[in-house]
């Protein structure tokens, strides 16, 4: 953690793309994603199922499947070191000491047959080199950290004995164990109820403002993002296709598909409307990858779709930290080619 | 709206004997559903909400009588199933059908869309093959899905589109009552908002009665007429909603609204903040079972469990203090 404030970012991630080969054919899953990350900031990563933004958290860990599936270009840089070039060693001793990661399904993530004590302690003994007897003390510092009663006991227990709430706990507790810089939450609280969701985002909060540390929110749930982060980016079929920060985004969004995703959710509001009003829709269903795209990938769904989105539009920057990849942001664009 | 509701539930209750913890022990009773009483009347919604344990998806198994219920009553259009024998049962499901949450272990894998829809059809003896099939393309045209597409298997389609066929299935013997468990929680949002208004469209078309259960407080909204929020196997706070979302009384409801994440109002420096997970629905709490996280417990909390009492016209509350957090919440 030798980031200060304010200059340098902590995680850049530069033209990122992933391929998988399926049925000897590349596929590409992700497509140029670019995007920083400052120390202390929360950047949400939001999208619909299969739109990449779980294969992004991957790459950033050193995890994507391979085979079937590489890294084909682009850039990590945490904290000025290439990721994407690092060897396998080297990334076993970034991830977890420096970069770490808390999954969305507590219960499949923990091992049933270790205590949650042993799993914590595990990466201390590893990044640390500290003894067992050590270690486990230090896990129960952990457990406290995170807000578990009687952490001298839970220590020892195993995961099936913890609710969900304390086992994504213990998950977060283990992500924490050697101080972070970066924190990727992959849909942490979606298996939890509501008032369990409140807590653990306090807690991540709460952690965030005492350590600094940087984290990277990946969610379908714009609520949660609101809650939570700094920036967001929006993605769609493996494009970055908005970014910006949570007021742009959320007040201001550029993209045709971010405008249809926030519309379409419905919301908690304080006063009761009269009967019932449909919903507005996105038509249509995410474009199947395998089919091999050209152009926009929203352009079958969008509601403005024009001749030159058979062209993929590129990331059009409006300001700093504020991009949208649609032809709509082009300032060049004849008048002829506004939308009918 | 008839006077006599679709459907009345009366003190309903699930419980189930669980495994002695060793051999002379006594078996502990879980109270899945402890005395839930609701009406549903015609062409009307309710929605049951409240957090995973709570005992919503068991109520609602237990008046299709899909899970059995160990007291009470539910009467159906006049008439208590509960005390039907199978056979009557059985014609009794041609008025009652069910959506499940999850489209993916709801359809069976090794049948085409076809069959799966056209089976209640088959299984009740109604009409010809010819009447059958032919009922079975107009049932895809109402969900929105295409005729073509009846030769497909469920791995063919989309998340969206297999809760269709989940749709059709339910709606193919023309029944008066859905229960809709979690339909679209399993769903993207995009598909969430088609899934909605595919079944408020036909709710409207078909005046059909839903019991909607979720855990999500936006989509009760969107959907409900009225809404009745349980906590640890019982109703804590039932009204219509604009009642409940306005004003709602119970502290378990206001702190579960105040913990929804919202996007035009972040929550987190309003939010009343639950301590603590919800208890094992096998040692239950004496007294109020929310009294271990309620902000406001008092002694009396903590031996004397609260009726849900009807205080004002419509609106259900299960707390001794609901009229003092009124006030206090009105300064």
């Amino acid at each position: 953690m030798n980031t200060g404030a304010g200059d340098r970012p902590v995680l850049e991630v530069d033209g990122l793309s992933v391929d998988f080969t399926v049925r000897k054919r590349q596929v590409r899953i992700l497509s140029d994603v670019g995007f920083s990350i400052g120390r202390g900031e929360t950047l949400g990563i939001i999208g619909e199922s299969g739109c990449g933004k779980s294969m992004t958290a991957l790459s950033l860990m050193g995890m994507v499947p391979s085979p079937p599936g590489r890294i084909s270009a682009g850039r990590i840089l945490l904290n000025g070191e290439d990721l994407c070039a690092a060897s396998e060693s080297r990334m076993r001793a970034i991830r977890g000491r420096n970069i770490s990661m808390i999954f969305q399904e507590p219960m499949t993530s923990l091992n049933p047959v270790y205590t949650v004590g042993n799993q914590i302690a595990e990466t201390i003994r590893r990044h640390k080199g500290l003894s067992g007897a050590d270690a486990l003390a230090e896990a129960v510092d952990l457990l406290r950290l995170v807000h578990i009663p009687a952490p001298d006991k839970r220590v020892s227990a195993y995961p099936h004995e913890l609710s969900g709430g304390m086992r994504q706990r213990v998950m977060i507790a283990m992500a924490l164990a050697c101080e972070p810089d970066v924190l990727i939450a992959d849909e942490p609280t979606t298996a939890l109820d509501v008032t369990v969701q409140a807590q653990i985002f306090d807690l991540l909060r709460e952690i965030q403002d005492a350590r600094g540390t940087a984290i990277v929110l990946i969610t379908h749930d714009f609520g949660a993002v609101s809650e939570m982060a700094d920036r967001v980016i929006v993605m769609y079929a493996g494009h970055k296709i908005e970014e910006g920060s949570l007021d742009e985004v959320s007040d201001d969004a550029r993209h045709p598909y971010t405008q249809g995703l926030l519309r379409c959710m419905p919301e908690i509001r304080a006063r009761a409307r009269e009967r019932r009003q449909p919903l507005p829709e996105i038509p249509g269903v995410v474009p199947d990858l395998l089919k091999g795209l050209t152009g926009c990938p929203f352009a079958s769904r969008c509601p403005s779709a024009m001749d030159r989105c058979r062209e993929l539009p590129p990331s059009f920057a409006l300001a700093p930290q504020r991009a949208v990849k649609c032809w709509l942001a082009d300032a060049s664009a004849a008048p002829g080619e506004q939308p009918a | 709206m008839s006077a006599e509701p679709l459907v009345r539930v009366e003190n309903l209750n699930v419980h189930f004997q669980m495994p002695r913890p060793h051999l002379l022990a006594p078996r502990p009773v879980l109270h899945a559903v402890d005395g839930v009483s609701f009406e549903i009347a015609r062409g009307r919604v309710l929605g049951l909400v409240g957090e995973s344990g709570c005992g919503k998806t068991t109520s609602g198994l237990a008046l299709l009588r899909l899970v059995a219920a160990t007291g009470g009553r539910v009467l159906f259009d006049g008439t208590d199933i509960l005390a039907l024998d199978a056979e009557a049962m059985r014609g009794m499901r041609r008025h009652m059908q069910v959506i499940f949450q999850d489209p993916y272990s709801s359809l069976n894998p090794r049948q085409t869309a076809g069959d799966i829809v056209r089976a209640p059809l088959d299984t009740q003896g109604v009409g010809s093959a010819a009447e059958r099939a032919a009922r079975v393309d107009e049932l895809f045209a109402l969900v929105g899905l295409r005729s073509n597409q009846k030769a497909l298997y469920p791995h063919q389609f989309s998340g969206g589109q297999r809760q269709r066929i989940c749709i059709a299935r339910a709606l193919a013997l023309t029944p008066d009552f859905i229960v809709c468990d979690e339909p679209v929680s399993a769903l993207d949002v995009a598909i969430q908002a088609q899934i909605l208004n595919l079944l408020c469209k036909l709710q409207d078309e078909l005046n059909l009665t839903y019991l909607f259960i979720s855990h999500d407080l936006a989509v009760v909204q969107h959907i409900c007429d009225e809404i009745a929020v349980m906590y640890l196997g019982s109703i804590v706070e039932k009204a219509d909603n604009a009642a409940l979302f306005e004003n709602p009384r119970h502290p378990y409801t206001r702190a579960l609204l105040s913990a929804v994440p919202s996007r035009r109002t972040p929550a987190s420096a309003t939010r009343i903040r639950l301590e603590g997970d919800i208890p094992n629905p096998i040692e239950r709490p004496d007294g109020c079972r929310f009294h271990t996280r309620c902000p406001h417990a008092q002694a009396r909390c903590r031996t004397e469990a609260p009726a849900l009492t009807e205080d004002r016209p419509g609106h259900w509350v299960a707390c001794h203090f609901s009229n003092e957090l009124d006030a206090a919440a009105d300064d």
